[in-house]
C-alpha cells in the first residue's frame, strides 16, 4: 500500500511536470500578454507529430528529435504571432477565445488530414524502457527521465528570465509596455520571441509526452482543459504558480484514476472548481 | 462610443418592426415549402432557443461562458428520464427541465459572477465537464455513452401524437421558441435589460446608479440556465433520445460559434447564427466531418479578424453606410 502510494505520487509528479512544461508558455501569454490562447495545445500537438515523424520516418534518434520538436513549434508560433496573434492583443477576451478555438479546430482537422485519426505509436530507446530502482522504489525509467528533463528546463527558464538581459526585457515589457518602449526595448520583438519560446516549450512537451499523454488529432481539445487549468489554478503570469498547480493536478489526477476509477476525471474537475472558488486569482499572485 | 453602441443605448422602441414579422413568417413558410426538412428546421429552432439563452448572458450581460451545455444537458436528461420512467406528458416535462436547469443555474451563478473572464471561463467549463463526467460514469441512470433510450413521450395536450414526419414536433418547437422569444424581447427592452447592457459596457459605474450588479447577473444567469434547460428538454422530447453529447464541451463551443456568427446582443443574431450554422453543417458534414471542422475554424478566425459583430453586425454596418449617402443625395 505504501509502495503503491509512493508509486502513484511519483507517476503523478512525472505527469504534472509534463503538464507544467507544456503550460508554462501559456501562463506567459495569458498572464503577461493578457491573451487567452486556447490553441496552445495545438503547438504541443505539432511538436508531438514532428517528433513522431522524425523518429519513425527518418530514423532520427529520440534525443535529437526533441530539440527539433522545440524548434518547429517555436517557428510556427513565431510566424503566427507575427501574422495573426498580435492583431488581437488589444481585442476583447471573447474575440481571443473565438480566434484561438478557431485555430484549434483547424489544427485538429489538418492533423486528421495529414496523419489520420489514429493514435501515433512511439518507440522509445532501449535505455528508457523498464524500471529503475530509486531509493528502494521501482519507478519507470522514462518517467524518471521526464522529471529530470523538466527540472533542468525549469532551472534554465528561471535563469533566463531572472538573470539574462532578454529576461529583463521580457519582465519590463510585460509590466509596462510604454515605458519599456521609451527605454529603447523593442517590445513587439520581445513579445514575438516570448511567444515563440512558449510555443517551443509546448512543442517540446508534446514530443516528450507522446508516451504518457498519447498523440492523436484530438490532442489540443482533449488537453486544452488541463493546460488552462494549470494556468488558471496556478495564477496566470507566474512560473511558480503553474508549477505548483501542475504538480497538484498531476498527482490528484493519477491518484483519482488509480484509487477511484469509478469517478475518474471527476476528481480533477471538482478540485479545479474548488480551487478557483477559494483562490479566484490563482494560487500564486503575480508581483506587480 | 461608436454609433452602433449609441443606438443600442437609446431608449428602446418596443413596437414590432415589419422585418421582424417577416422573420417569424419564414419558418411557417418553410413548413409549407420544405416539408422534407421539418426535422432539421425543428432542430434549428431548438438550438436557436439554446443560442438565445447564451445571448442573454454573453450578448447582454457580457459573461463569457464555455459551459452552457451543462444546462441544456440537464434539461434534456430531466425530460428524458421522466419520459423513460413513465412521466411522458410533454409540457410538464419541459417545465421540469426548466426548473432543474434553473435551480442548478442559480446555485452555480454565485461561482460565476465572481472573478474575471478567465475564471468565469474556467468555472463554467469545469461545471460542464463535471456534469459530463458524472453522466458518463452514472450509466445505470443515464445509459452512459449509449445514451438514454426507451423514452415514451406522450401526446401534446393529450391530443397530438409525435409523428415520424415531425409535424407536431415542428409546431411544438415553433410555439415554444416564439413564446419565449416574445418574453425575452420584452425583458431585454425593459429597464432590467438596459441595466444588463450597462453592466456589460461599464461594470464599475453601475453601482453608482444604484444597481446591484451581482444580483442582476445572478438573475439573468439563472434565467438563461432555465431557458437552456427548456431547449434541452425540447430536443429530448422531439428526438426521443438523449446522448452524452448534449452535455459535451464541443456543444458549448459550437453554441458560442453560432451566436457570434449571427451577432451577439441582438436576440435575432442567435436565431440566424443557429440557422446558418446548422444548414452549413448539414451540407458540409455530409462531405467529410474533418473538412467541416476545418471550415468552422477558418470561419471563426475570419469573423474575429474581419467581421466582428457577425452577420447582423455586418448587415447593420452596410445599412448605416447607405443611410448617410441617401441624405447627401436628398
Amino acid at each position: 500500500m505504501l509502495g503503491n502510494l509512493a508509486g502513484v505520487l511519483f507517476d503523478g509528479i512525472a505527469y504534472g511536470s509534463l503538464l507544467f512544461l507544456i503550460s508554462v508558455g501559456l501562463s506567459v501569454t495569458m498572464g503577461m500578454m493578457n491573451f487567452i490562447n486556447l490553441a496552445h495545445g495545438a503547438f504541443a500537438m505539432l511538436g508531438g507529430y514532428v517528433s513522431v515523424m522524425l523518429l519513425s520516418r527518418l530514423g532520427v534518434p529520440f534525443l535529437a528529435s526533441l530539440p527539433l520538436a522545440f524548434i518547429a513549434s517555436a517557428v510556427v508560433g513565431l510566424v503566427l504571432e507575427r501574422t495573426l496573434y498580435r492583431r488581437l492583443y488589444k481585442a476583447s477576451h471573447l474575440d481571443q477565445v473565438l480566434f484561438s478555438i478557431g485555430l484549434t479546430f483547424m489544427s485538429v482537422a489538418a492533423a486528421t488530414f495529414f496523419f489520420g485519426p489514429t493514435q501515433q505509436p512511439v518507440t522509445l530507446p532501449a535505455w528508457l524502457h523498464g524500471q529503475v530502482s530509486l531509493f528502494g522504489l521501482d519507478v519507470g525509467a522514462y518517467r524518471l527521465f521526464l522529471i529530470g528533463i523538466v527540472v533542468l528546463i525549469t532551472i534554465a527558464l528561471g535563469l533566463l528570465i531572472e538573470r539574462t538581459r532578454f529576461g529583463a526585457q521580457i519582465r519590463a515589457s510585460v509590466d509596462n509596455q510604454t515605458a519599456s518602449a521609451g527605454l529603447g526595448i523593442n517590445v513587439s520583438l520581445v513579445f514575438s520571441l516570448t511567444f515563440a519560446l512558449g510555443s517551443g516549450l509546448a512543442g517540446l512537451g508534446g514530443g516528450l509526452g507522446i508516451d504518457v499523454l498519447g498523440l492523436d488529432p484530438t490532442f489540443p481539445i482533449k488537453y486544452m482543459v488541463y493546460f488552462l487549468l494549470v494556468v488558471a489554478v496556478g495564477g496566470a503570469g507566474t512560473i511558480k504558480g503553474p508549477l505548483l498547480a501542475a504538480l497538484i493536478l498531476g498527482v490528484f489526477d493519477v491518484a483519482g484514476k488509480y484509487y477511484v476509477p469509478e469517478i475518474g476525471a471527476f476528481v480533477i474537475y471538482a478540485l479545479m472548481v474548488v480551487l478557483l472558488i477559494v483562490f479566484p486569482a490563482g494560487l500564486v499572485r503575480r508581483k506587480a | 462610443m461608436t454609433p452602433l453602441q449609441k443606438r443600442q443605448l437609446n431608449l428602446p422602441n418596443d413596437r414590432w418592426k415589419p422585418l421582424e414579422i417577416v422573420f417569424w413568417l419564414m419558418p411557417v413558410a418553410a413548413y409549407f415549402f420544405f416539408p422534407g426538412y421539418l426535422v432539421l428546421i425543428s432542430q434549428i429552432m431548438i438550438i436557436g432557443l439554446f443560442a438565445l439563452s447564451l445571448d442573454l448572458i454573453l450578448g447582454y450581460a457580457g459573461i463569457v461562458s464555455l459551459g452552457h451545455a451543462a444546462f441544456f444537458g440537464l434539461g434534456a436528461y430531466t425530460a428524458g428520464l421522466l419520459a423513460v420512467h413513465g412521466w411522458g406528458e410533454p409540457l410538464s416535462g419541459l417545465l421540469a427541465g426548466a426548473v432543474v436547469a434553473g435551480v442548478f443555474g442559480f446555485v452555480t451563478s454565485f461561482l460565476v459572477v465572481r472573478g474575471q473572464d478567465l475564471t468565469r471561463l474556467m468555472v463554467t467549463m469545469g461545471i460542464c465537464l463535471m456534469l459530463h463526467e458524472a453522466a458518463n460514469k452514472a450509466s445505470f441512470i443515464t445509459g452512459g455513452v449509449d445514451g438514454l433510450s426507451g423514452m415514451m413521450v406522450g401526446k401534446l395536450f393529450g391530443v397530438f401524437e409525435f409523428d415520424l414526419n415531425g409535424t407536431v414536433a415542428f409546431w411544438y418547437s415553433f410555439a415554444v421558441l416564439f413564446i419565449l422569444f416574445v418574453v425575452l424581447r420584452r425583458v431585454v427592452k425593459s429597464p432590467f435589460g438596459l441595466s444588463l447592457i450597462g453592466i456589460r459596457e461599464g461594470v464599475r459605474r453601475m453601482p453608482s446608479l444604484g444597481v446591484n450588479v451581482n444580483r442582476r447577473l445572478i438573475a439573468i444567469f439563472t434565467a438563461a440556465a432555465a431557458i437552456a434547460g427548456v431547449a434541452g428538454a425540447l430536443l429530448a422530447q422531439t428526438t426521443q433520445f438523449v446522448g452524452l453529447d448534449a452535455l459535451g464541451f464541443p456543444r458549448s463551443a459550437e453554441l458560442l460559434i453560432m451566436l457570434v456568427l449571427g451577432g451577439t446582443g441582438r436576440l435575432y443574431g442567435a436565431l440566424i447564427g443557429a440557422a446558418v450554422f446548422m444548414v452549413a453543417q448539414d451540407y458540409i458534414a455530409g462531405l467529410n466531418p474533418a473538412y467541416w471542422q476545418f471550415y468552422i475554424g477558418l470561419l471563426l478566425v475570419l469573423i474575429v479578424l474581419f467581421a466582428r459583430g457577425g452577420i447582423l453586425g455586418g448587415l447593420e454596418k452596410i445599412a448605416q453606410r447607405f443611410k448617410p449617402s441617401r441624405k447627401e443625395q436628398a
